[in-house]
This record gives structure tokens, C-alpha cells and sequence, in this order.
């Protein structure tokens, strides 16, 4: 897997295909059994822990259910990262995150607390909180997942566009068909820990493989079974063993 | 038959290893929240954070309790005393019996129902909501950052806590045994002046009580970081915090004893 600086890349498979983890291995949270991983030239399981959090400061992160810090407002939320690295002084700091808050729309939000947001709003707070100091490298965790279809569209659009703002390179982890063919500029399809298939969005969604079809189509029947490995049903029933 | 025994065994056996790699995974955890305290030195106010959420919320409960075992150490020590004609060493008995032992024991099982569950079930939802990982993430050392703050507060607070309690006890032994009883005021505090020594026995019951601030402290920490995410897991790991921090503070307190006042 290669993925382009500059591009949005999508990473797309079944719930608990080993998506996040791959996330999880490009941020050094895990280490990989086998194989290597490079960000920016750097083989990430040779880092020392120095630099390996020199190196998560030109990355953000978008966690699935945003993972903000419950016990600060949304305004300390964003400045978090900005306080712990840089030793701006106070007034250019508040200057900065109203800034990162206008970018996701929610600067009148900033003296708001985590638990009065929506879902869709606590996950564009941790948007800019993501991209606070201009990352590099912008990972999404299932971005789109339990937010309602306007909410979705923000997000994505918010995905692409600041992508594009910033220079950065994205990469996100979605099983939202949808959304993530109109944003992304190149899709992986993983399974069970291998990639399966992989191309622009167009080229997917003519793909005659199985798998992808059945993905990108949502049909009930193909290469993925309806049921999970079992015995026999009759078996299960009692129906067999009579004499 | 053979199979049941098996399973047993089988059991048993699981039951050690787990045991066993849980006690090297606490080790672990413990040797890191030491090593990355470099944080808390260079910014004085995450600690001082900590003592207030640990130690001052913990007041309340720490004086009412204190006070009220004073009392009762007034008026059961009184009547003891009173068969042996002593009256007047009650001054002496309250306050060994606090300082000594009372005031860091009681006062430790208080801080680990009271602060030690807060901080077990705050890291606990903390790594469930993934807030702990977002803060690596973001090249944040959750060590430093969370974890050692909530240490150091905890083994700073204790031993405060545990002076307060005993002091407070002290004036509850007063209460009774002075103002209501009537036992003699100059000689209530002037046996307990003559008799209580400031190495032999303030001073052991002060380590006393920050050993049991490092205790139950790390217990708590490592409880709450060790819960598995889920509302379960984390009401689990607090009543394990509760559970062991008492029976570690019981253990450690006997060892101490032992080795503090074994020639006196």
C-alpha cells in the first residue's frame, strides 16, 4: 500500500477487517509483526520514542467518536495541542484556534462543553483540534459512522477541502460508500487483513470483482456470507440424529 | 472424575499466570509513571491540580471522620483507663493510637474509597472514550501528561491527610475526655507531650501513610488504565481498587509496625 502526498485516500472494508489497525500501525501505537511502515521516509518501528513523537506532531487524527477531553471546553479542546508544543503566548493562541473553530463552523461554539455537542459537532471539534497544528498527515477513523446524512456530508466536505488547504495528505477509514467515492481520490479495499482490490473511485464502482461488487452494491448475497461460520442447521436443531 | 480434576487444575493454573503477568504488567506501569514524572517537576501546576481533585476534595470526609473516631477513642479509652486508675494518660493513649496507627490507616482506607475510586473510574473512562490515545496522537505522553500528575498529588496528599485526621482526632479525645469527662486539661496534653516522640512515632506514622499514598495511588492508576473499555470493565476496576487498596494498606501497615515499633 502507497499512499501519495497530497491525495485523500480511502481505506475501505468490513467492520473488524483490520482497518483502524492499520491506522494504529502508521500513527506507532502498534508495531507490526511483520512488514515495515514509512511516514515521510521514516520506518516508523525503528523510531525511539523521541522521535517517534517528533513525528505524530506533523499527524492528526480524527478518532471515531471524536475522543475529546470531557473535562475542558471546546475551546481548550482545540488549544491542547497548540499549548502542549508551542509556547505561543495566550492572545495568539486564542487568535489560532478561533481560526482552526471558523474552518469546522463552530466558533461560536468555543465556550461550549464536549457533552453539550452533537455527535456530528463533537467530530468537527476534533477536526480542528486534529489539524491544530497544520499536520502533514491527517488520519480518519470512521469519520462518517452514526452521524445523520447533512452531518456526513459536512464532515466530508470538510475532509477534502482541508486536505487541499493544507497541503496535507489524508487517509480514511470508512465502510460509507457514499460519502467517501465523492471525496476521495483513491480507494483500498481490505479483507481479513489483505488488500483485495484497489483504484479510483470509478474504476470500483465498475469493478466486476465479487467482493468489491458486493461492497460497493451493499448486496446481502456474495463472497461475504450471510451467516457466520456454524454447523450444520439441522444439526442444530436436533433434526439428524433421530432414529 | 479425572476430568473435573483436570479442569481444577487447569483453572488454578490460569488463575496463577494471569496473577502473575498482571503483578509484571503493574511493575511495568509503576516504573513508567516514575520515569516520566520529569513533566510534573517542570510544571508544578498539573500536580497542584491533582492535590486539590485528591486531597482537598477529600477534606470533608477526612475531618468529619477523624473527629468522630477521637471521640469514640475518648470515651472507650477513658473507661478502660479509669479501671487502672489512670485517667490521666488518656492524652497519651489517643494520640499513639492516632499517630501511630489510626490516623495513616483509617486515613488511607478513606483516600482509596474516596479519591482512589474517582481516580480509577476517571483513567478508566478515559481510555474507554479513547482520550488517553488521542492525547498520544497528538504527541502528548499520557504518562506525563495524566498519569503522574494524579501520582504525585496522591502521595503528596496523603500523608497531609493523614496528619490532619490525627489532629482532629486528638481534639475529639479532648472533647470528650476534657470538656465533657473532665479528666485534668494540663495533664491530658503534658503526658501526651512527655510521651509521644517526634522520630519514634510522628515521624514513623508520617512514612507509614506515604507508603500508603504510593500504594493506593498506583493501585489506583493502574486499575483504571488495566479496565477493559466497556461501563462493566470500569465499575469492575474501581471496586478492585477499593478492595485491594484496602487490603495492601492492612498488609503493608502489619509490615511496618513490625519493623517501626517492635523495641518500644
Amino acid at each position: 500500500m502507497a499512499i501519495g502526498r497530497g491525495k485523500v485516500v480511502a481505506i475501505m472494508g468490513l467492520s473488524g477487517s483490520g482497518k483502524t489497525t492499520i491506522l494504529r500501525l502508521i500513527g506507532g501505537q502498534l508495531s507490526p509483526s511483520r512488514g515495515s511502515i514509512s511516514v515521510d521516509g521514516q520506518r516508523i518501528q525503528h523510531l525511539s520514542h523521541r522521535e517517534l513523537f517528533a513525528l505524530r506532531r506533523r499527524m492528526g487524527m480524527l478518532f471515531q467518536f471524536g475522543a475529546l477531553f470531557t473535562d475542558y471546553t471546546v475551546f481548550d479542546n482545540v488549544a491542547f495541542p497548540l499549548r502542549e508544543h508551542t509556547r505561543l503566548p495566550e492572545p495568539m493562541i486564542r487568535d489560532l484556534v478561533m481560526m482552526k473553530l471558523n474552518a469546522v463552523g463552530l466558533r461560536g461554539a468555543a465556550e461550549l462543553k464536549p457533552e453539550a455537542l452533537s455527535g456530528g459537532m463533537a467530530r468537527r471539534v476534533a477536526l480542528a483540534r486534529a489539524i491544530a497544528l497544520d499536520p502533514m498527515l491527517i488520519m480518519y477513523d470512521e469519520p462518517f459512522t452514526g452521524l445523520d446524512p447533512i452531518s456526513t456530508g459536512v464532515i466530508a466536505n470538510l475532509i477534502r477541502r482541508l486536505n487541499d488547504a493544507l497541503g496535507a495528505t489524508s487517509i480514511v477509514v470508512t465502510h460509507d460508500v457514499e460519502e467517501s467515492f465523492k471525496i476521495v481520490d483513491y480507494i483500498y479495499f481490505v479483507s481479513a487483513g489483505v488488500i483485495v482490490a484497489h483504484g479510483p473511485p470509478e474504476s470500483l464502482r465498475r469493478s466486476a470483482q465479487p467482493f468489491v461488487h458486493q461492497f460497493v452494491h451493499g448486496d446481502t448475497d456474495g463472497p461475504v456470507p450471510f451467516h457466520y461460520p456454524a454447523p450444520g442447521y439441522a444439526d442444530d436443531l436436533g433434526l439428524g440424529r433421530r432414529p | 472424575m479425572i476430568a473435573a480434576l483436570d479442569r481444577g487444575l487447569r483453572q488454578i493454573g490460569h488463575a496463577v499466570v494471569e496473577g502473575v503477568w498482571k503483578l509484571g504488567a503493574a511493575a511495568r506501569f509503576s516504573w513508567l509513571v516514575l520515569i516520566r514524572s520529569g513533566e510534573c517537576g517542570r510544571r508544578p501546576q498539573l500536580t497542584l491540580n491533582e492535590i486539590y481533585f485528591t486531597g482537598t476534595l477529600s477534606l470533608i470526609i477526612i475531618i468529619v471522620s477523624g473527629l468522630f473516631v477521637g471521640l469514640v477513642l475518648g470515651l472507650q479509652g477513658y473507661e478502660t483507663l479509669k479501671r487502672y486508675g489512670s485517667a490521666e494518660a488518656l492524652g497519651t493513649l489517643v494520640a499513639l493510637a492516632l499517630v501511630r496507627e489510626l490516623g495513616p490507616v483509617v486515613s488511607a482506607l478513606l483516600f482509596a474509597s474516596r479519591a482512589g475510586s474517582a481516580i480509577t473510574a476517571k483513567i478508566g473512562i478515559m481510555k474507554a472514550t479513547e482520550q488517553l490515545s488521542a492525547m498520544e496522537m497528538m504527541a502528548v505522553d499520557p504518562f506525563a501528561r495524566v498519569l503522574s500528575p494524579i501520582f504525585w498529588g496522591g502521595v503528596i496528599s496523603m500523608p497531609l491527610l493523614a496528619a490532619i485526621f490525627s489532629a482532629l482526632g486528638v481534639f475529639g479525645g479532648y472533647l470528650i475526655g476534657v470538656v465533657i469527662i473532665g479528666v485534668d486539661s494540663g495533664a491530658f496534653w503534658s503526658q501526651m507531650q512527655a510521651n509521644v516522640d517526634l522520630r519514634e512515632d510522628i515521624l514513623n506514622g508520617v512514612i507509614k501513610s506515604g507508603v500508603f499514598g504510593v500504594a493506593v495511588t498506583l493501585i489506583a492508576l493502574f486499575e483504571g488504565y488495566d479496565a477493559p473499555p466497556t461501563a462493566e470493565g470500569v465499575s469492575y476496576a474501581v471496586t478492585r481498587t477499593v478492595v485491594t487498596s484496602a487490603l495492601v494498606v492492612l498488609a503493608l501497615d502489619f509490615v511496618l509496625t513490625s519493623f517501626m515499633f517492635t523495641g518500644v
